[in-house]
């Protein structure tokens, strides 16, 4: 591979700044090493403690399985990286080409690559988030302050909003025999990842495992006792939950609030950037040294119209902090897209769910194999007469198949005969997804629309 | 069409040592119909594909009435097909149920907790070697390759070990049954295997029962009590369930291991590795799955409507061949693909299948192809092969030595 001078020196010699050590950070770090950059790395991460894994934390962490400090993400090679933990980037300039941190100090960087994410969407009101008790679950600090909790044995857990993390909550508290209540403003749990149909089944479960599920309610206020312990909650029905711990899981916000003024492309629903990982600046110009990967991107994608994908999936982080490390130190005729399809998991009461393309842009549902009723079906959705998504309840193994259907945009319903098709899986119904622009647990893939500067939350129609 | 003799020299035992030239040429047209009727998918990418198709079908009763039927496994006629041979919702149920008392979720340490009996059934073994030593050499295969997985899947079942003989014995018949051979031999050796194909079922049948009354920590026991509610397998479901665990148990098994020490007396350099670093079996039973895979090719699948892939339209009711041991040598998937690379990274090969119906004894299988290839190159001083090529079984399908005669300077 032909590389010219300055390309030469970069690797050799030139110097990468990582901004956020989680996932994304640490496999692109990995990915500069493994493809021969031999220049200085240095890993800045707000957390004190090494990358480490947050799937487990609201499952096995949170049963007591393992341990919240056993979740260190294995590495795939060294990578002499000089760390700089427990230091949060605070401000960057484009021009010299610096980032600066929360201890004051600064760092230059040739090559900048933000990894940093999103965290938990805090409860709203600041003196009641303060009661104890009140919680959200994104860092492995939470995880383990949160399991101690659960281990005294409340009176009663109140999960608020019933999303991915919400959800998986609720079912690690039924798992411990915790009485558990769920309050989802929504029509049901997952509504907005996952539409209202398979929305149902998982109420169904939910209620089948004990939850007492609240759906379109909303908690109006939290109240804590004299010594400032959580004690109960209000809802907008009028009714009142006795809890004393709330879970907060109204989704997550984008850390990017460090990037304001900096003339880059970021905002709420993230960092702008192409399919090649490079960031945008706010005139929608892209930037050569600024590459972006993970949670906090949001990057064009050729399969849904090249709308701005963000997306909140594990799978995500790893193929583009692969995909921006390596076009970090290439030429451009050698740069590669990012062009992964969506896809996530969860687990949760009992179940194994897995999806893959968009849901939410589903208009209409329909049930390939099996059926609803067992809870072990593959479900597809429909997009204007195409594929655009998949989910499966413990039928994982076809999901192979219904990826390529999305990638080949294949037509919608499917026209062919499959195994284990039944008599409720022959006509579409409507997919039953909530209006995006209301507030609830969120989806974790979101269309963002067509604007690299887009520096506002509002509602992108979908179905325009 | 030149592949028409392909196939049928690839069925053809005189090639059984060594086909993968042939898969080669096969591999030119990833999909292709052979003149006796099935469609052979030969190439990685098309193989992976349609093991994850729901459009693909393994109940023979998919299959057009003019379609013909491949070098099919027989089963026993009066007991209801295995999961092996159906599609969901049966295939999940069966073995869902099959699985509860196997691996995770629910029984997650079955395996694993078998680790150190694996162990000392192998020792036993290989100490069993000691009275032939310096002289005229083992099969490897009698001696060692074939009773381990039976006596494993025995104890995995909970046969006792004073039947464990008859078991052998079953096993024996019922799997020498399987290899396609001429039609005058397989009438003549009908009535046996039909005997202890019977006598295998009827033990089973006893032993299930005795199972319910007095329940042990084994596979039969779980399965006899039965859990929760997803209800539970009916007696005879049991009884095929089981057969097909024995039979599918160490059929391929043997196949592994005997693979296994041929590659390695092979390859001296990399049955020296093993023998200095114990962890490389891990990753080496894998390139091995995937170099000499015991099951060499699926051929009962069939299309629930007509399906196109590699170029090719496959009709409503054809017969598929999957050629797993071609796809594992696929230049497009593997680089260097006629290499045996004990560390091979990215190593997603075919040897276990994918899909639903991926084999359900994999851990297993994994691991005492593990201990088995780490003990025997740990054990066997100056282990060399008396013959190569050895001696082939008929069987194209699940393709390995009859016998594998090696010469040793001592035991360890």
């Amino acid at each position: 591979m032909p590389l010219d001078g300055s390309l030469q020196r970069l690797r050799r010699e030139g110097h990468i700044v990582v901004v956020g050590a989680s996932l994304a950070g640490l496999r692109a770090a990995e990915t500069l090493r493994e493809e021969g950059f031999s220049g200085t790395l240095t890993m800045i991460g707000d957390e004190p403690q090494e990358p480490y894994d947050r799937p487990p934390l609201s499952k096995q962490v949170l049963l007591g399985k393992v341990p919240a400090d056993h979740t260190a993400l294995p590495r795939r090679r060294a990578i002499d990286a000089q760390w700089r933990l427990g230091t949060a980037a605070t401000g960057l300039d484009l021009h010299a080409k610096r980032v600066h941190l929360s201890d004051g100090s600064s760092v230059e960087y040739d090559r900048l690559l933000i990894t940093t994410g999103v965290r938990a969407r805090p409860w709203p009101n600041e003196l009641e988030a303060d009661l104890d008790g009140v919680f959200v679950l994104r860092t492995v600090d939470d995880a383990t302050r949160l399991h101690h909790r659960l281990k005294a044995g409340p009176r009663r857990v109140l999960v608020i909003g019933a999303g991915f993390t919400g959800s998986e909550i609720a079912s690690a508290c039924r798992e411990q025999q915790l009485p558990v209540t769920v309050a989802e403003r929504g029509a049901a749990p997952l509504v907005g990842a996952l539409g209202a149909v398979v929305g149902e089944v998982a109420a169904e479960l939910q209620r089948e495992h004990g939850v007492d599920l609240r759906c379109g309610v909303q908690v109006t206020g939290l109240e804590g006792d004299q010594a400032g312990r959580l004690r109960c909650a209000h809802l907008s029905d009028g009714s009142t939950v006795e809890a004393d711990i709330a879970v907060v899981s109204l989704g997550a916000t984008r850390n990017t609030e460090w990037l304001a003024g900096s003339g880059l492309g970021a905002g709420p629903r993230g960092i702008a950037c192409d399919a090649g990982c490079r960031a945008f600046d706010v005139r929608g110009i892209v930037t050569d040294d600024v590459f972006v990967a993970g949670d906090v991107a949001r990057s064009p994608h050729p399969l849904f119209g090249y709308q701005f994908l963000s997306l909140e999936h594990w799978g995500n982080a790893v193929a583009q902090a692969e995909v921006a490390a390596h076009n970090m130190i290439n030429s451009s005729a050698d740069r590669r897209p990012h062009v992964w399809t969506p896809s996530f998991w969860s687990a949760q009461f009992g179940v194994n769910i897995k999806s893959v393309g968009v849901p939410p842009m589903g208009e209409e549902i329909i049930v390939t194999q099996g059926s609803l009723s067992d809870r072990r079906f593959t479900a597809v959705y429909g997009y204007r007469g195409r594929v655009i998504a998949a989910v499966t309840f413990d039928q994982a193994k076809w999901l192979d198949f219904y990826q390529r259907q999305i990638e080949q945009a294949a037509p919608f319903p499917p026209p062919y005969p499959s195994v284990d098709r039944r008599p409720d899986g022959m006509r579409p119904v409507p997919a039953g997804f909530p209006d995006p622009s209301l507030p609830s647990h969120g989806p974790t893939v979101t269309l963002s629309g067509h604007s690299p500067a887009d520096r506002r939350v509002s509602f992108t129609p979908m179905r325009a | 069409m030149t592949s028409v003799a392909l196939l049928h020299r690839i069925t053809d035992y005189a090639n059984r040592a060594d086909p993968y030239p042939l898969y080669a040429e096969l591999r030119k047209t990833p999909v292709v119909q052979d003149e006796a009727g099935p469609y052979v998918v030969s190439t990685y990418w098309e193989i992976k594909e349609l093991l994850h198709d729901p459009r693909i079908s393994s109940d023979a009763r998919n299959l057009s009435p003019d379609a013909p039927r491949g070098p099919a496994q027989e089963e026993d006629p009066n007991l209801p097909p295995t999961f092996l041979r159906l599609d969901p919702p049966e295939h999940d149920r069966l073995r869902g149920l099959a699985n509860r008392p196997f691996g995770p979720p629910h029984t997650p340490r079955r395996v694993h907790d078998m680790r150190s009996e694996l162990g000392e059934i192998v020792s036993g073994l290989i100490d069993g070697f000691r009275d032939r030593e310096g002289g005229d050499g083992i099969d490897l295969v009698d001696t060692f390759a074939y009773p381990f997985p039976v006596t494993v899947i025995c104890r995995l079942l909970g046969v006792p070990r004073e039947d464990e003989a008859h078991f052998h014995q079953w096993a024996d018949t019922i799997a020498a049954s399987l290899d396609p051979v001429s039609a005058e031999d397989r009438e003549a050796r009908a009535e046996t295997t039909r005997q202890a194909r019977s006598d295998l079922a009827l033990y089973l049948a006893g032993l299930i029962e005795e199972r319910r009354k007095s329940p042990r920590d084994d596979m039969l026991s779980a399965m006899a009590a039965g859990h929760g509610p997803d209800g539970q397998l009916s007696p005879v479901e049991m009884i095929s369930t089981a057969a097909l665990l024995l039979i599918a148990g160490h059929e391929t098994t043997v196949n592994l291991i005997t693979n296994g020490m041929l590659t390695l007396l092979r390859n001296p350099d990399v049955l020296k590795r093993l023998r200095d670093d114990p962890d490389l079996a891990v990753p080496l039973v894998e390139e091995l799955l995937r170099y000499e895979p015991p099951v060499q090719l699926l051929p009962q699948r069939t299309t629930l409507t007509d399906i196109e892939i590699g170029g090719t339209v496959i009709p409503k009711g054809a017969s598929l061949w999957l050629v797993l041991a071609s796809g594992n040598r696929d230049p497009q998937r593997f680089p260097d693909p006629d290499r045996f690379i004990p560390n091979r990274p990215d190593n997603q090969h075919l040897g276990l299948g994918s899909g639903i119906h991926s084999c359900f004894g994999a851990p297993l299988a994994r691991l005492e192809a593990q201990l088995a290839l780490t003990e025997l190159v740990r054990r066997l001083d100056n282990p060399r092969l008396l013959e190569d090529p050895p001696v082939y079984r008929q069987n194209a399908v699940l393709r390995g030595p009859r016998h594998l005669n090696i010469a040793f300077d001592g035991l360890k």
